[in-house]
Parts: structure tokens; sequence; C-alpha cells
């Protein structure tokens, strides 16, 4: 795809880069308990005897957890493991009650899928390039840590502790930061498709751990370090081009990389060592005698594959089928909320192509200048299509439709009722539009004359003016037609 | 399979139990008496026979996803050596 170089004193340099993505699993519950996953509650409020790790109290599953992770996997074409396990990961830490996680390190649920993914999405010509998944499981979330609110005690709020997450570990198959930010943004897309997850990565619904090493193209692989829990694209990007550079400088001037555990910081455009984190890879992993096998059955997995929507790449494809400019299929599809939205659109009825670009133009414009989403839209894709119905059956000109759509997003009336009111549908009449032509004709004999000896460029100032006497609201194929004839 | 004493002050920092020079001297021959006890299935012949998960035929029992559980936060907090307000209260852990 792209190449990506680091210039050292040495010369190239290449930068290797692998994800783990942790995505929080949308369910009401969490992963092994009742309590509710709900954002924002009162502090220990979402917090079940289980989630406390209270001495005695044993894990169940959730079903749709295990199911939302299993949807991803067929997602990504991966392999669908039947059998998996459930081991415990052992560490101490004050947000981790159990004093193990209980993820999934011999037997993951889902094993090596790919995505493909570009450098640019709304560019059909940007190469594509496919990266590696090497497996999903499924893991316990960490409660939260609050460290600025008592001088010397940490504060400790277990509502996310044991919420669902996946963890979706790539190959170390990126090359640079921005194939990095492409991956993940086509990864956000697909479980935002799925509906497995639903990617804000502000409210910490995604997180990526950002492996990196650096070599000779071509070479043998650097050691690598790890930088953890980074919360948006932009800074796993940043993050990635400091910690290249880092490695570059630090093996030029005689060093060697430790592996190691670093953090970014956002403020300072940093990575550092967590030094505290030196044992933290040494996990003693054992399968957690609490839990059963996971094994799941052919009407589980059939539900699963049945319950998938239409994924990105192939709705694209579809929409350029349908006669879409590729341009307008990859915007279309590229955010799941912008194609379900157009997917609406064409439910009510609405021509595709007239669709596409009314919503990339008009909506899409209108958007930008609230500063809202596509979810805030004033305007919902049924008024949207009566707005658009008018056009098509020619009951108001394109721009008319432009001044009411305008009322429509001021107001909230119908496309209908504002064309009844202000009297803006479009006249078929011919006898006053012939009436209006041959007025400006009469005023502009000059240019007639003109027309007339050739200049068949004024032909666009008689559609104009006639249009403007009109007051926008006749039929302009019909003036075309009446003014060829009036003009000669 | 056996451990030695350094293997014993790692687990023991590992899980943050603070033991004392004579305990993890103490310690290693217990742990070497206990591993060198369990050795004894390694005489066993075991090849090509699946691991067991249960001794009986079970399977994994799965919820459904419904919210019944958790809004139980003075329970949860009983024990606490430390709250305050709504929270439970640690020694400050910063990176």
């Amino acid at each position: 795809m792209s190449e990506y170089r680091i210039q050292g004193n040495t010369g190239e340099w290449e930068v290797v880069i692998g994800l783990e993505v942790h995505a929080q699993v949308t369910s009401e519950s969490k992963l092994f308990s009742g309590s509710s996953t709900g954002f924002g509650a009162e502090p220990n409020s979402h917090v079940s005897l289980v989630d406390a790790a209270m001495p005695g109290m044993l894990p169940v599953p959730n079903r749709e957890c295990l199911r939302q992770a299993v949807r991803t996997g067929m997602a990504i074409n991966a392999q669908i493991n039947r059998w998996s396990r459930f081991d415990r990961k052992n560490y101490f830490y004050a947000d981790l009650p159990q004093g193990y996680q209980i993820s999934q390190l011999y037997h993951p649920i889902v094993g090596e899928g790919e995505i493909e993914v570009t450098l640019n999405e709304k560019d059909p010509d940007s190469a594509v390039k496919k990266i590696g998944i090497e497996r999903i499981h499924v893991e316990q979330d960490a409660g939260k840590l609050m460290h600025d609110q008592h001088p010397t005690m940490s504060f400790v709020d277990l509502n996310r502790s044991g919420v669902a997450l996946m963890e979706i570990v790539s190959r170390p198959d990126m090359r640079s930061p921005q194939e990095a930010g492409a991956y993940v943004k086509k990864l956000r897309s697909i479980l935002r498709y799925v509906g497995s997850c639903d990617g804000n990565m502000e409210q910490g619904s995604m997180r990526a751990d950002v492996n990196v090493s650096v070599r000779k193209p071509g070479g043998e692989l650097g050691t690598r370090t790890e930088t953890k829990n980074v919360n948006s694209i932009r800074f796993m990007m940043q993050a990635i081009e400091y910690e290249a550079q880092r490695q570059v400088d630090l093996i030029e001037s005689g060093g060697a990389v430790v592996q190691e555990t670093r953090l970014f910081d956002p403020n300072k455009m940093e990575t550092r060592s967590m030094r505290s984190k030196e044992d933290a890879h040494d996990y003693r992993y054992f399968p957690d005698p609490d839990l059963l096998p996971v094994e799941l059955d052919d009407a589980f997995l059939e539900e699963c594959r049945a319950s998938l929507p239409e994924l990105p790449d192939a709705k694209r494809v579809r929409y350029e089928a349908m006669g879409l400019t590729a341009y307008n299929a990859a915007v279309l599809t590229a955010e799941a909320e912008t194609a379900f939205w157009f997917e609406e659109l064409l439910a009510e009825g609405v021509d595709a192509k007239q669709g596409s670009n009314w919503l990339m133009s008009e909506l899409f414009g209108a958007l930008n200048k609230l500063g809202k989403t596509l979810d805030e839209s004033p305007v919902n894709p049924k008024q949207a299509a009566e707005l658009l119905g008018l056009v098509a059956d020619g009951t108001i000109s394109g721009s008319i439709a432009k001044q009411v759509f305008e009322i429509m997003l001021e107001t909230g009336q119908g496309a209908a009722t504002i064309v009844e009111e202000k009297g803006l549908k479009q006249t078929n009449d011919t006898g006053a539009i012939e009436a209006e032509i041959a007025k400006i004709m009469a005023a502009n004999e000059d240019k007639v004359t003109e027309y007339r000896s050739g200049k068949d460029k004024l032909f666009g100032f008689f559609v104009g003016q006639t249009m403007k006497a009109m007051q926008g609201k006749a039929n302009p194929q019909i003036i075309n037609d009446l003014l060829k004839k009036a003009l000669g | 399979m056996s451990v030695d004493k350094d293997t014993v002050n790692k687990i023991a920092r590992l899980s943050r139990i603070a033991i004392s020079d004579a305990e993890a001297d103490k310690m290693v021959g217990e742990l070497n008496g206990i591993l060198a006890w369990v050795e004894q299935l390694a005489e066993v012949d075991c090849t090509g026979v699946e691991p067991m998960t249960a001794v009986i035929p079970n399977k994994l029992r799965l919820r459904d996803d419904v919210v019944t559980d958790g809004d139980v936060r003075d329970k949860v907090l009983a024990n606490a050596p430390a709250k305050e307000g709504s929270f439970f209260g640690v020694p400050k852990v910063i990176e």
C-alpha cells in the first residue's frame, strides 16, 4: 500500500505494527453476572456480589455476549471455534477485585480472519490491503480508578467490572500509522454494522493496545513495545510515529529496544515506560475451574449467521450495481449510520441516484452547517422521501426543493404542507410560461438576434430570465421546450 | 518439576503475600513435596486421551441477557476496609 519509511542515520527503517483492540460488547447485562452495563450510573450501583468477587460467587456466562463475538467473527470471515474455554489471567491491581481476569488464552472463541482496508475509504481507486486477524476472544473489563479525589487514596468504582469485552488481535501486518488508522476505522465500521459494539472511543467502548517495532526493510522483526489503552485513532497514529522514531534513535545510538509496556501521553505527545508493570506479563494463566468449556451447536451458529446484516463491502458493490458512482457508494457505506439512513430512504421508494445525490450534497451540507451528526438530523428519512417524491413527480423543481428543505430544517413542517402553504407548486401552465417568454424576448431583442445568429450560449440566459419571471415555479423541462420553439 | 527460593519469592510478590526469609525456605520444601506428589500422575500414559473437564457429562449453562442483579451498593461496600462515599478507598496507586 504505502511506503512509510523512517529516515535514520544508517538508512531507512520500516515500521511493523500489530493492534489489540478492546471492544465493549453491546449487551444489557455483564459477561458473568446480571448487573447492568449502563454507562454513567452512580458509582458501584451496577455491581453484584459476583462483580465484587465476594467469596463463593460463581460466574454464569451471558449468551448474548458470546453470540455477538461469534457474529463479529463471522463478519471478518474468521474461523469460529465450536469449542472454546475461559482461562484465568492472574494479576494484582486495585481495579480487579477477583485478582484475575476471566479471559480466553488457549482456546479463543474466534480464530483466524481478515479484513480489507483502504487508506482512503472514500476513494474507490485507493489500494486495498488485507490485514490478518489472529483471534477474537471474550473477556471481562476491570473497574475504574480515580486518583484525584483524595490526597492519599485512590477511589474504586466497579460499575465497569465484569462488562464483556472482545479483544480483537491483529497480525503484525500494518506498516504505517495511516494503515493502522485505516484498520481501526474499518474494524469500527464492521462492529457498528454488526451491532456488536457501539464503537464509541470517547466513552471508552473501543481502546487499542499498540505493538510497534522497527527493522531494516524486509529484515528480521525487531523487539516490540506495547503502548496500552490508546483511546482515539489520532492518538494511536501519533503514538506509533513517536514510538517508531524513538526506537530508531535508540538503536542507532547503540542502545537496544526493551520489550516493555508503555503509556502514551497525548499532552506531551510521547510514550513512556510503565516500570511498575515489569512483572505484568507473568500472568500464570490456567483454565478457570468455575466454568465449563463453551460448546456452540449448529442452531446457535445458524442463528448468528442468519442475523448478520449486509456488510460494508457487499453493500458498496450492490450500490454500484444500482447505478451509484463508486465515490457515492463508498461514502454511503463507510459508516453504518449513513448506510442505514440511506436504506430507509430507499425503503420509502426514493430513487437510488436521486436519493444518494441529495443525501450527500443537501443533507450532509445542512448537517455540517448545523454541526449535527446524521443521528441528530432534524429531518428523518420519511420526511426526506416526501420532499424527494415531490421533485420526482414534477410537483416542485430542484431549486424550489432546496428552499423547501431549508424551511423543513427550521420548522420541522412536512414538505407537502410547505409547498401548499407557500404556493411553491411547479406550474406546467404553458400559456403562462409562453406569455413570460414573449415579454422577455420583447425586452431583449438584441439578444434574440445574437442568439439567432449563432450565439447558442445565450439560451441559458433566456432560461434563467424565464425561471425568474415564473418565480422558480415553472417546470424547467417545459421552459426549455417552449424557449426552443419560440427562439427557433 | 520443582521450585527454588527465587521462584517462591516471585510468586509471593505477584500475589502480594508478604513472606519472611524463613517462611520462604519452609515453603520451598512444602511446595516441592506437593509437586513431587502430583508428579506421580506422569506415570500414567494418557497419550491420545482427551482432557476431562467434568466428572459427569455436563454442559455450560448460559444466561439470557437481562438485568437481574446489581443495585446493592451498600452490601457490596459493607466489608470494605475503607470507603469514601459510594467508592471503595484504596492506597493511592498511580502511574
